[in-house]
């Protein structure tokens, strides 16, 4: 009984948010890994490109409500993630014709992309906050809980009360079914594994005949949907706000480069390193192990490994470490 | 050729100011002067790494807080009751943390061809974090429990500011040598987004840990190495100043107000002014000896500078920390300037690639380049609102007053600063990748 109350409390507070954040964190992470794999420089503007994305979502949200359309318990912004894609494909390939493109003519440095994206990063945040704002916007609608904690505990005898929600169980799902298509279609497709070849080896791939404008269009609709689908998970999770999206910017970094920058597997686990470790290391493990009986119950000390408010400083903590230890990442880094 | 480009670029840009001073308010031109030269030296700091070595530091951010932080250090006066709770727990984690340090280093040089040193180092790290926690948690509850709304954090050494600028320009460099041992190695992608994410690591500690600077309460009421407007108004000899320069007879008690401001904010300009030309000169005696030829070679081919026998990893450890005591040395002037010192408001986007934008644009490699990328980039910063209001208002004459789309527009105008550095960015990049002012090249 105390076993199960101690497991409880862990997987409400510890391992369903850590999976939940995992998987949004690992689609963003991806992201940034393909365009790393294929177009070979770390792409800064992927956060406000997030953050677009999201914008779209939202807006066709409300219209959609406008309309008295919504999607029964599901939130309505799930109907209008297809539509945000769209956009932001398009815009996707609108900077890249315009902007990238250029660049890569002229085979520029890998410093050189970055900062354009830096200066695509500066237009996407102006974009954002002039058409939506810079305030925090929620946009969850329809039933919030699956399990709902107070009637799990009067339903059953536990003492802690466990709670699910709805957007919890809506990532999971997501994150599963895109990863599954994605890794599908680099594993089995021709055009998947052409932009495998194309990222392992420039030459080669251009030798056999592969076009690397298409590849480098289907990076970027891959990208945008991830960043659409990423974005929104985690708006519809939390909520919208364009500096916070900014700031997801640099644990999607970590979580890229723990799992190998260019390896979009390794990208996948290290989102959820990354989740794991900013989650269980800030959690207070108190109450968890008193229920065990391991300490005494008058005991003031939190037992917590360091205080919430450094969540964001592990990540980058671990990425140190990573980049001191394995640079190349956790998986072997540079290959799709 | 190229000096009188820049002289005319500098005339044009104090032209640009006047005009403000005209339009809008001399006060304000003023500010925007002062901070332009702020930001010219944060811009030269970033070019000293960038533009001399070709070392990525996305990191500006942290440094700028170090050097804030160190104004609270050096300039407040100390808070001897939170030391008589406290200073003892503090003092005991510092000789910890000492003792580690000495520790790792000692274990780096026993063992130095041990397979698993670093990973000994690190599990040694990880363990040594609740013991500090343990050490240090009562004193640092007692120390932010005395006088929270004013105090609660154990104060400085109360010397004067200026001192602050150099210390905060040792403490930057001293973070930047251990970072630079962490990162220089890495490949330029990697060493920016290390970088990166340092910078908010040294961010969340200055944030949370409140015995040391406040954190999120802020420390207000920062000592100025200028006089204070209401001293000004009582003293004589200032009134006696603007009965002169006021033709018209006496002046009134509202010119004698507002003029002290301005008279201010002149003298943070000629400290600041003096301090650029310093640092200026400085540089530019760097950049033209054999060590700033040297850094070049290293930056343009680091192949062939390590068959000169050049160690390349020491020099580019050595010009990292320069460059970032330079920001941490901006840092502690733009803090002093404010007069507060507010963690939360140190933002990557702000402080670190506002900054890119100003060495990108002015002409990496150029010290004149990047002090002028430093007055247009925040000329454009804070000019951009008022000027985009004019645009919006000129555009939508046409539409009623209360229209929507009018007013949301006119309310967003703070965001068109983000959409002016993003356009100048991608057409600098484009059209003139050197800057405005370019690199002289050195030909024979």
């Amino acid at each position: 009984m105390e076993f199960a109350n101690a497991f409880i409390l862990l997987c409400n507070f510890v391992i369903v948010p850590s999976i939940t954040y995992g998987s949004q964190l690992a689609l963003g992470a991806i992201g940034v890994t393909l365009i790393y794999g294929v177009l070979r420089f770390a792409n800064f503007a992927y956060g406000d490109l997030m953050a677009f994305g999201t914008m779209v979502v939202i807006l066709i949200t409300w219209w959609l409500q406008s309309m008295g359309i919504s999607f029964g318990i599901l939130p309505t912004a799930l109907l209008a993630i297809p539509f945000g894609i769209v956009v932001t494909i398009a815009i996707s390939l609108f900077f890249d014709q315009y902007v990238f493109k250029y660049y890569r003519d002229k085979k520029s440095s890998s410093v050189t992309f970055i900062v354009v994206s830096l200066g695509i990063m500066f237009l996407l945040n102006a974009i954002v906050r002039i058409i939506i704002g810079p305030n925090d916007i929620n946009f969850m609608d329809g039933e919030r809980f699956i399990i709902n904690a107070v009637e799990f505990k009067n339903s059953t005898q536990f003492e802690e009360g466990f709670s699910l929600k709805t957007t919890q169980v809506i990532t999971l799902i997501t994150t599963a079914i895109t990863c599954y298509i994605l890794f599908y279609f680099l594993n089995k497709t021709k055009t998947g594994k052409s932009m495998r070849a194309y990222s392992n080896n420039e030459d080669l791939a251009l030798l056999s005949g592969i076009n690397p404008n298409k590849i480098i269009l289907i990076t970027w609709i891959i990208v945008s949907i991830l960043a659409t689908i990423a974005g929104t998970l985690y708006g519809l999770d939390k909520s919208f706000k364009p500096f916070t999206y900014f700031n997801n910017l640099l644990p999607i970094f970590a979580a890229t480069i723990v799992g190998g920058i260019g390896n979009p597997i390794g990208a996948f686990y290290g989102g959820f390193v990354i989740a794991f470790s900013e989650i269980a290391l800030t959690f207070a493990y108190k109450k968890f192990l008193i229920y065990l009986t391991i300490i005494d119950p008058n005991t003031t000390n939190l037992i917590q490994y360091i205080s919430t408010d450094y969540k964001f400083a592990i990540s980058f903590a671990i990425l140190v470490v990573v980049l001191i230890f394995k640079p190349q990442g956790i998986f072997k880094g540079k290959l799709i | 050729m190229n000096n009188i480009d820049s002289k005319t670029a500098f005339i044009i840009m104090g032209f640009l100011l006047i005009i403000v001073g005209i339009l809008q308010s001399w006060g304000v031109a003023i500010t925007i002067l002062n901070l332009c030269i702020i930001s010219a030296i944060m811009s030269m700091g970033v070019n000293i790494q960038w533009g001399f070595a070709g070392l990525i530091n996305f990191g500006v951010m942290g440094f700028l807080a170090i050097g804030g932080l160190a104004t609270v250090i050096v300039s407040m006066p100390p808070v001897y009751e939170a030391w008589t709770v406290g200073g003892s727990g503090i003092l005991y984690s510092l000789l910890f943390l000492i003792g580690l340090v000495t520790f790792c280093i000692l274990i780096n040089k026993w063992f130095y061809d041990f397979k698993y040193k670093n990973f000994i180092i690190f599990i040694l790290i990880i363990l040594s974090i609740p013991l500090l926690k343990k050490i240090s948690g009562s004193s640092i509850q007692s120390i932010e429990s005395i006088n929270p709304a004013a105090e609660g954090y154990l104060g400085g050494l109360g010397l004067p500011i200026i001192f602050s600028w150099f210390i905060g320009a040792i403490l930057s460099a001293s973070i930047a040598y251990v970072i630079g041992k962490i990162c220089l190695g890495l490949r330029s992608d990697y060493l920016a987004i290390a970088t990166l994410l340092i910078s908010g690591i040294i961010i969340s500690v200055i944030k949370h840990e409140e015995w040391l600077s406040r954190g999120v309460k802020n420390v207000i009421g920062l000592k100025r190495p200028a006089p204070y407007e209401v001293n000004l108004q009582n003293s004589q000899w200032f009134i006696d100043l603007i009965n002169f320069i006021n033709i018209g007879g006496d002046a009134s008690r509202d010119l004698i107000i507002s003029s002290s401001g301005i008279f201010v904010k002149l003298c943070f300009t000629i400290i600041f002014f003096i301090t650029l030309l310093i640092l200026l000169f400085l540089s530019e005696r760097a950049v033209n000896s054999p060590w700033g030829r040297m850094m070049r070679a290293i930056r343009d081919n680091e192949i062939a500078a390590k068959s000169m026998g050049k160690n390349i990893v020491k020099h580019q450890l050595s010009i990292f920390m320069i460059g970032s005591a330079i920001i941490g040395f901006a840092g502690a002037m733009l803090v002093t300037y404010d007069g507060l010192f507010t963690p939360s408001s140190y933002q990557p986007l702000r402080y670190t690639f506002l900054i890119w934008v100003m060495v990108l644009l002015g002409g990496s490699g150029n010290n004149y380049g990047s002090i002028l990328g430093g007055f247009v980039v925040w000329f454009i910063w804070i000019e951009s609102a008022p000027i985009a209001l004019k645009i919006i208002e000129f555009f939508t004459l046409f539409l009623d007053q209360s229209n929507p789309i009018k007013l949301h527009l006119i309310e967003s105008v703070p965001y068109f600063r983000y959409l002016m550095m993003g356009i100048g960015l991608l057409l600098v990049m484009r059209y003139k990748p050197e800057g405005l002012l370019p690199e002289k090249s050195n030909k024979i």
